[in-house]
Formats: C-alpha cells, structure tokens, sequence
C-alpha cells in the first residue's frame, strides 16, 4: 500500500517525503498493541457467554439425570414433596410458586403502577427527588431482611391478624372489582366498536376470554381456600414452622414493588410529551388524560413491568425459604394460609437440610431438575418482556 | 385595554386559572391523584415499619454486650455471651473482595468492548443476548452453577469461601456490565473525536477521555452491584454457606488460608438465627441486630452510589 501517495497540496509540504497511508497509520508496534487490547476485551466480553452455556450445561446434564433416573409416579399427583424419601411432586411446588406470584403481583402491581403513574404524571420535581430515592432504598434492602419481616411482622401482625375469613372477605371484593372493571371495559368496547378491523375484534375477543378465565380460577381458588381444612391443627411437617404463604408472597410482593415501579415509569416516561399536550388541549383533564391517552400509550411497557415483575416474584428464594411455613418437606396445598415451599424454597431447603448435598441418590439431581423448570420459566417471561418493551421503543 | 374593566390583572389571572383548571371542583380527579398518592405512600410506609421494627427487635441486642456481638462467633444457645457476627463479617468482606477483584475489571472491560469496539456482527449480538438473560436470571440458579462446578466438580463435594465469593462475582457481572455500558454509552461523542483529531489510538481515547467521564457511572453500578453481593444470600445456601455452627478460626481476619475453608456469611447468619428462633426465641432478636448491621452497611454503600450519581447528573445537566 506503500505506492498509494496523497498528492501535497499545501506549500509547506513542498520538498518532504509524500505522505502516505503507512505514514498515517503510524508505527506497527502501536496498532499491534492497540490488537492486543481490543482482543483482551473480546475475552471479557465472551465470558458472559461461556457463563450461559456452564449454567445450561450444569442445569441440562443434572436434570437429564433425573429424568431418566426417577420414576415419574413420584414427580405427579403425588400427596406432597419429599425429595429425600424419593417423593419429587412438581405439582406441589409448581401451584405454590404460582399462589405466592399471583398474591405477590396483588401487592405489587397496584402499588408499583400507582406510585410508577405519580411519579412520572403528577409529582413536582421536588417530591420526586424526595421520594424517588425512598423507592430505590427499597430496590437495595435484600431479600433475607424482607424475609425476617415477612416472619416476624405480616405474618402474626397481618396475616393472622385478619384472619382467613377477613382475607376470604377482601379477596371477594378483589374479584368483584375485578369484574366490574372487566364489564366496564367491555361495554366500552362494545360502545366503540364500529370502525374497528376484524383483527383488532378477535384479539379484543381472546383478551376477554383470557380475563373471564383467570375470574373463574379466582372463583374456584377462593372457594377452595374457603372450603379448606383448619390449618390450625396440622401437625404433618417435620420441623413445624411459623409462618404460612401468604406471609411469605407479601414480603415477595413487596421487593418486587420497587421492580415493577421503575420499569413502569421508564414506560410511561417514553409517552412524547406530544401526546398529553394534545389531549390537555381538546380540554381534557389530567386524568382522563392520564387514563385515556398516556397508559394506553404505554400499555406494552406496563405489561412488561408486571411480567418482570412476575418473573422476578417466581425466581425469589429466602423470603419464601424464611416465612413459607415449610421446612424442608412440603405436603400439596392450594390454600395461601398454610404452610408451603416454591420451587426457590424447595431447592434452599434442600441445599440447607444437610451441610453437603453431593451424592444422595437422585436427591441431589432433584435441585437440578427443578432449577431448569425454574430457568426456562423466567427465561421465556424475561424473553416476553422484552419484546414488550422494543415494543415501546419502536412506537416512540 | 379591556381587561383592566374587569378588575386588578391578578385577579383576572386567577379567574382564568380556575375556569381552565377547575381546581377544586375536580372531585374525581383530585380522588385518583389521592390514590395514586396513596399507593407511593404505602411503599414509604412499608420501608418504615420495616425499619422500625428490625431496629425495635435488635436494638437490645446491640445496646448491651456491643463489643462481644461483634466479636462472637456462631453458638447453639442465643444466651451465649459470645454469640456474635464475627464470622458472618469475614466471610461478607472477603466475598465482597473476590466480587471486587473478579467481576469489577471483567464486567467493565465487557461493557468498554460492546460499546466501543464491537462491530455490528452475529457475536456482538449473542454476547449482547446473553448478558441480558443472565441478568434475569434467578440468583437460585447462579448458587446450583457454583455447586456445581465449585463443589461438586473442583473441590469433591466440600463447600469453600472461594465457592460463594466466584458464584456471587458470577451473579453481578451482567449488571456490572449493563451499568457501565450505559455510563460509557453517555459520554459525549464529540470527546471522542476530540481526541482522535490530535492523533490519539482508540486505547488512549478510552483511558483518557471515554473512562474518567464515565467513571462515575460506573462507580455506582459497580458500587450498586457490591451491595446486591453483599446482601444475597439464596446462591451462598446453594454452595452449602453453613447456617448451623461453624468452628471459630485461629489466625487473623485477613488470613487468606481461609478461602479454602468452610464459610459464613451476613445474610446467611441471619437466615440461621431466624431457623434458629423456632427452638430458642432469643434467636429472633440476635438476627434483628444482624439486619441492622446488614442493612447499615447495604444502604450506606446503595445511598453513596445515588447520591453519586444525582451530583453528576446535576454537574452535567
């Protein structure tokens, strides 16, 4: 390339060596270091890869394991889950991480949106920097202090307090608000509809089916909890504890608060302020603006927050692990009330029973087989989530 | 000059005001800031109860034998004069180093990488992929991969300091990296052209412009990621932490014959008090005291990066 010359224009250059492409890319000792560096980098940027493909191998080759070891009998319908007598029952973990989700989400959602929805539409800059960093302190406090005060505070404060028939009392208002506004916004729809594409009909028609679904699992879960045995005079466990679900999904519910909050708010933040502006000017106020312009504009992102929000709440472990009420054996229960272990907890537990796991028949391939359920399970609501949000990023 | 007729100009402005605004007429609207209000307030009011009774149950604790908390160890009767954090804090403080010399200069160099020099290739976006699934990833899941390749594979099955501190480091590093690339992604372009205008390689461009700018961005992720190490405990239980009693060692603090040892750690005494208050209720209150440490040191080291980051957001507009 040493041919290739700049022809000099300029009258200072006259009577020196043509400049060349060498002489601009100037010594090779400098460009070799500047390779070594670039490479040293790529290293550390692959080692996130090679830590992915040890997590999915280590999960994989356990639970394969498992699963050709075991008698699958004892994975379902059995009474409960007791890995080191060889009973592994998903069921009984699977319908626990889903109880202490749904209530988790019950406490975070609302409180999450709410304070998501004030602080990016209504707060003055001052309450903001003032409040902001309250939820942020929230973010930081870690999951065996939430674990402490789900035991010791909303367990005999909240909880028990109330009582199962006070909580079955708030849990059928929660389902008849539920219903009311699942009626609202369909008569609104129904209002609306003329002009709308039969695309847009069917996918409003799934959604409706969807939301009259989770109204009846409502129903028949309340009525079962209502219907359930006194837990009072349960003596199965082998270490009895204080402590029960619901406790435990609070604490959940409130960790995952600050989660939900913020990942909101980035949502609602990306609405253009275009868009507000517009709706204040055809004389509409801050709320019907807020309601009718700025959350539909968001939606994805909101719904991106509560999957976060509901992955994150699944993938807990000590404050379930501390306050679930379960030691390290869990019978099958669908009743928030009584004590239980989730998926997280069953594999702490397990891991705490003894110092050393290593090499107790399938016991210990047990954990893996449950942490890959677990990891697919976030994984696939992390990978939903983020469509959500390119979602919102593409829109604006 | 009409308006004059109408009064003083303020009043005008007022009346005007109102009729646009209609404050106090508002009932709806005025309820639904109330509850969006209401909502925030809860999450404060959680964060002080919270606070308040860890602080109510621990403080006993704390006034009376101080000194001997501190310096105690694991006991199996909570009246033990030396019951105590002691052990939960070396094995806290060497995790948080191991943390510190491990996923601070990988995570960094990661995130210097995909924004500075990677090119727009398949690679980039797998490497981008996995950073951001790791991130998600349930810290359970970090405690069976450090199980599995620091227990089971290279240590026979024995639970060692190394093991959870090489866990943890694992369980920040997408952080660390999502954190920094952020900040780095912040720094004006036109510092790097700058730079490059008076013959500076890409290296000196970074080490001299791209890194001290973003520097305190990424002191506070990293700063962030360490407290998160500090107070996780779910993948410590998984690498076999001990929550029982744990025979005190001779030999100093800073003793790095340790590493290979089994260990404790701030969060997982606290979780085996907690276990512990079922047989012995005095338990309770020793784990109240241990939170109140726990949570002295997290939200010191949570506030400093927030107010870090506030004071150059603001410096900067």
């Amino acid at each position: 390339m040493a041919d290739i010359s700049i022809p000099s224009t300029s009258a200072g250059a006259v009577g020196r060596d043509p400049l060349t492409v060498d002489a601009l890319a100037g010594p090779r000792k400098r460009a070799r270091k500047e390779s070594f560096i670039k490479g040293i980098f790529f290293i550390a940027a692959s080692v996130s890869i090679i830590i992915s493909i040890l997590i999915v191998a280590s999960l994989v080759r356990e639970a394969w394991t498992f699963a050709t070891g075991v008698e699958w009998a004892k994975t379902w319908g059995q009474n409960g889950w007791f890995p080191r007598q060889g009973v592994y029952d998903m069921p009984t973990l699977l319908v626990s991480s889903l109880i202490v989700t749904v209530v988790a989400m019950l406490v975070a959602g609302p409180l999450g949106l709410g304070s998501a929805i004030y602080l990016s539409e209504y707060a003055s800059k001052k309450t903001r920097s003032l409040l902001k960093p309250v939820l942020e302190v929230l973010a930081g406090v870690p999951s065996v202090v939430l674990g402490f005060f789900a035991l010791f505070f909303i367990s005999p404060q909240v909880i028990e307090r109330i009582g199962r028939n006070g909580w079955l009392v708030i849990g059928a208002l929660i389902f008849v608000a539920y219903i009311a506004l699942v009626i609202g916004w369909a008569r609104n729809l129904v209002q609306r509809e003329a002009g709308t594409s039969i695309g847009t009909q069917v996918k409003r028609i799934l959604i409706l089916t969807a939301l009259v679904a989770t109204a009846l699992i409502l129903l028949w879960w309340i009525n079962s909890v209502a219907g359930s045995a006194d837990p009072a005079a349960d003596n199965f466990f082998t270490v009895k504890r204080s402590g029960q679900l619901a406790a435990a999904a609070v604490g959940v519910g409130i960790l995952t608060i600050p989660l939900v909050a913020s990942v909101a708010e980035d949502a609602l933040a990306s609405v253009p302020k275009e868009l507000r502006d517009a709706s204040a000017g055809l004389g509409a106020r801050k709320m019907t603006t807020t309601i009718q312009v700025v959350l539909p504009a968001a939606v994805s992102g909101i719904v991106a927050a509560f999957i976060i929000g509901i992955s994150r709440a699944l993938g807990e472990t000590m404050v379930v692990f501390m306050a679930g009420g379960a030691a390290d054996a869990a019978r099958f229960t669908s009743s928030p009330f009584e004590g239980g272990l989730t998926m997280t907890a069953g594999m702490a537990s397990l891991a705490t029973g003894t110092d050393n796991v290593v090499g107790e028949g399938l016991t210990f391939q047990s954990l893996y087989f449950v942490g890959f359920v677990l990891f697919v399970l976030t994984l696939t609501l992390n990978i939903v989530a983020g469509r959500f949000v390119n979602r919102v990023r593409e829109k604006y | 000059m009409a308006v004059s007729t109408l009064g003083s100009s303020s009043d005008v402005t007022k009346r005007v005001e109102q009729e646009i605004f209609r404050q106090g007429s508002d009932l709806k609207g005025s309820g639904f800031r109330a509850a969006l209000l209401a909502t925030l307030g809860i999450s404060v009011l959680i964060l002080v109860v919270l606070l308040g009774q860890v602080i109510v149950d621990g403080w006993p604790v704390l006034t009376t034998n101080f000194g001997d908390f501190w310096s105690g160890t694991l006991r199996s009767r909570s009246s033990d004069s030396k019951l105590g954090i002691s052990q939960g804090l070396v094995g806290s403080f060497w995790i948080a180093i191991t943390v510190a010399v491990l996923a601070f200069p990988i995570g960094i160099a990661a995130a210097i990488y995909l924004e500075e020099y990677a090119p727009q290739n398949l690679m980039t976006r797998v490497i981008d992929i996995s950073i951001r699934n790791l991130a998600g990833v349930p810290s359970v899941v970090y405690g069976l991969l450090g199980l599995f390749l620091f227990v089971k594979l290279a240590n026979n099955g024995q639970s060692s300091l190394y093991a959870g501190g090489i866990t943890l480091a694992i369980l920040v590093l997408p952080i660390i990296v999502i954190t920094s690339a952020e900040a780095i992604r912040a720094v004006p372009s036109s510092l790097r052209q700058g730079a490059y205008g008076v013959g500076a390689t890409k290296w000196d461009v970074i080490r001299t412009q791209v890194l001290p700018f973003a520097a305190p961005g990424i002191l506070t992720g990293t700063l962030l990621s360490l407290s998160r190490a500090v107070g996780e405990a779910a993948p410590l239980i998984l690498v076999g932490a001990i929550t029982g009693r744990l025979a005190p060692r001779d030999g100093s603090f800073l003793d790095l014959g340790q590493f290979g040892d089994r260990f404790t750690a701030m969060p997982i005494v606290i979780v085996g008090w907690v276990q512990e208050s079922g047989r012995d209720a005095g338990f309770a209150a020793a784990a109240g005291a241990a939170i109140v440490v726990l949570l002295a040191l997290v939200i010191a080291m949570n506030s400093v990066a927030v107010m870090l980051r506030n004071y150059f957001e603001n410096k900067r507009g």
